[in-house]
């Protein structure tokens, strides 16, 4: 139990870190909406195209200010050096993967809640609907926890920030085709049942990322 | 450190010749020319085989990663990197050939056919791999990070295999779809005397690969101990 | 309280460490001095279990960090130059924030007691980016005596603090050496270093050049001496 009141703690210490600073949230959440237009002019997407590219547009955006977030959520750690506070304490090293992962999540979360229904109103796609809440809920928690894994790497690169997107995308094309399918045929009309194998998929790199990440991020955080 | 000659490398790199030369002649020779696709059908041979190779190589960095990380030592991450270097150099060589296979047959040079597709995800790994390797200065610190990241990076490609998959089995392409090329015994022994070779020519290459890194370390710890000499 | 045989530390091929011993007991207080790049933020770091050493044993209160990494993370307390305190949380929202990292009973009296006691209580309330550096330093100590270590390990305490916050952290010391707390304090300050100490260990290109108690220490030639050794 002390192991879930630690990750509790990381988690709260985030989210209260965050209502008072409002960094990592905002930039994530005007990127999205910058992207989510631009895509729109490019790609001059009225009508039926429209309604076809709109999961994999909502994806691609939620993938890109994902990286956003998670650079910055590691990066407050190494400010006045708080990452030596959390290895210092009495703890596993996996509190402190579960507690930044979930506190990840908890901002893609917030800012995706905010992106559906833009999305819905842009493009006129029935995005609110359980179904599609559920699959956005699996694919960001595996994009969430093997994006905090690498974050861990990438925040500790020359090239930082920059680093990430190159490290994670290639990794979350799993999650990226089988949401987008998976979204794209609830929006046809399906029910959960007919898109049963890509929420399969999407279970099953969960589970192996976040067993993977969890083992070996102690790795990371060594000095 | 005594001077003797490395034969074991010297005879992986004369064997492995000797299977590339076999593997060519029963490639252009031996087997026979495809009944719809002609001649440049012989490519499936190279691309097939490469594309074995720049898996299996990533198969190695995977294990060598746990290795090091399980306190192997320098060994480990020095195998890591060369079997992805040379994985990386196989999965190039079988993005370019599926793509001048294509332009024949099918007109166009790439189709997001699930092979095809899966073998540029995995070039996009190695190069991943690659990048982050050369942004870490401290020789243990990119040990470690390219061990966990071989490591995670290598699980999610059978996810990404099925994922791939299964996208392309719902909007089959109409370009590739349907056309299945069917083997004879003389195709497949080709095969696999060409899976071997390439084989065994990423054996010998690796070790020599290694033997590089060896030398490379040894030449900087003596330039290491060189600049701390009193002028 | 610490002991150390035959530690030695390298990053790729330079050695920061070179097979330091050294012994410190319970309820000492030790000032490491030296120039910069001896090595007392590396030994320091390893004491702390936030870096391994690659090779020697090392025993802080009795375990092994290498082992024991998190029960030995109870025992110690560590202050650096870094505040390891969350700017955008309060004063009394850090504490909280580590007492439960740190599994203490009773959280929020020993909370309002460590802010008493440092003279933060008044702004307890204020996000830290808004107070001093010298308050930060004074809220950083009570982050590291929370869970009531046995060993205090400090590292350049007093670096960019004004005259008055170097005061009041000297006093806050000095209280905790009356409560026999050990002590292994780096500082490139010798007026500091001579005023806490009660022995001078000066460190120099990874090994220990100098250790004595204090009494023997005529402050000053001190200053003469230490320049010697560190040139």
């Amino acid at each position: 139990m002390n192991f879930v009141r630690k990750v509790w703690a990381i988690v709260a210490k985030d989210v209260v870190a965050e209502f008072h600073s409002r960094e990592v949230v905002s930039a994530m959440l005007v990127f999205a909406v910058l992207a989510t237009l631009v895509f729109s002019f490019a790609l001059d997407l009225r009508g039926d195209v429209a309604r076809v590219a709109a999961p994999g547009i909502l994806w691609v955006t939620v993938a890109f200010a994902g990286t956003l977030g998670l650079s910055r959520s590691l990066a407050r750690e190494q400010q006045s050096g708080c990452i030596d506070g959390l290895l210092l304490a009495p703890m596993d090293r996996s509190v402190i993967f579960f507690g930044k992962a979930i506190g990840n999540l908890v901002f893609m979360v917030v800012v995706e809640v905010m992106l559906l229904p833009l999305c819905a109103v842009l493009f006129d796609v029935p995005l609110l609907q359980a179904g599609v809440l559920i699959v956005m809920g699996l694919g960001t928690a595996g994009y969430a926890a093997i994006g905090t894994l690498l974050a861990g790497i990438a925040v500790n690169t020359r090239a930082r920030e920059v680093m990430l997107p190159v490290l994670l995308l290639p990794l979350a094309v799993p999650v990226l085709i089988a949401s987008v399918r998976a979204v794209s045929g609830l929006l046809e009309g399906g029910t959960l049942a007919d898109v049963g194998s890509w929420i399969g998929l999407l279970v099953a790199y969960d589970v192996i990322v976040v067993v993977v990440s969890m083992l070996v991020f102690g790795y990371v955080l060594e000095e | 450190m005594a001077k003797k000659g490395d034969f074991v490398g010297l005879f992986l790199i004369l064997s492995s010749a000797a299977a590339i030369l076999l593997a060519l002649t029963m490639i252009f020779i031996y087997a026979p020319r495809e009944a719809v696709m002609g001649d440049v059908q012989r490519i499936f041979y190279f691309h097939v085989a490469s594309a074995w190779v720049g898996f299996f190589a990533f198969f190695v960095t995977f294990l060598a990663g746990i290795g090091y990380l399980a306190g192997g030592g320098r060994r480990w991450d020095s195998v890591a990197s060369s079997s992805a270097e040379i994985g990386l150099t196989f999965i190039a060589m079988t993005v370019i050939t599926g793509a001048l296979w294509a332009r024949p047959v099918w007109g166009v040079y790439w189709t997001w056919e699930p092979r095809l597709t899966i073998s540029a995800v995995q070039l996009l790994v190695y190069v991943a791999y690659g990048m982050l390797r050369v942004s870490v200065e401290e020789p243990e610190r990119r040990a470690r990070f390219a061990a966990v990241y071989g490591i995670v990076a290598f699980v999610t490609v059978p996810l990404s295999w099925f994922a791939i998959r299964w996208w392309r089995s719902i909007h089959p392409d109409i370009l590739t779809g349907g056309e299945e090329m069917s083997i004879t015994p003389r195709m497949a022994h080709t095969l696999l005397v060409s899976l071997a070779a390439f084989t065994l020519l990423y054996v010998a290459l690796l070790r020599q690969r290694v033997r590089l890194e060896r030398l490379g370390d040894a030449l900087a710890y003596l330039r290491s101990r060189f600049e701390r000499l009193p002028r | 309280m610490i002991q150390v045989r035959d530690l030695s530390k390298s990053f790729g091929p330079r050695k920061a460490l070179d097979r330091v011993c050294l012994s410190i007991g319970a309820g000492e207080c030790v000032a490491l001095m030296g120039p910069n790049g001896a090595g007392k933020t590396t030994l320091l770091r390893i004491l702390a279990s936030l870096s391994r050493p690659t090779s020697g044993t090392v025993h802080v209160a009795g375990l092994d960090p290498r082992r024991d990494g998190a029960e030995v993370g109870r025992r110690i307390g560590f202050l650096s130059h870094q505040t390891l305190l969350y700017d955008d949380l309060t004063a009394e929202q850090n504490l909280r924030f580590y007492a439960h990292l740190y599994d203490l009973g009773a959280a929020s009296q020993r909370v309002d007691e460590l802010l008493k006691r440092v003279g933060l209580d008044v702004r307890r309330g204020d996000r830290v980016r808004a107070l001093s550096r010298g308050m930060q330093q004074r809220l950083a100590v009570a982050r590291a005596i929370l869970h009531h270590p046995q060993v205090l390990l400090l590292d350049e305490p007093f670096a960019g603090l004004d005259l008055q916050a170097v005061q009041a952290l000297a006093s806050l010391l000095e209280e905790l050496v009356e409560e026999d707390c050990t002590i292994l304090m780096a500082t490139h300050s010798l007026e500091r270093g001579l005023a806490l100490g009660r022995r001078v260990i000066v460190l120099k290109q990874g090994s220990i050049v100098y250790d004595r108690p204090r009494e023997v220490i005529d402050s000053t030639v001190f200053a003469e001496s230490y320049r010697a050794l560190t040139t």
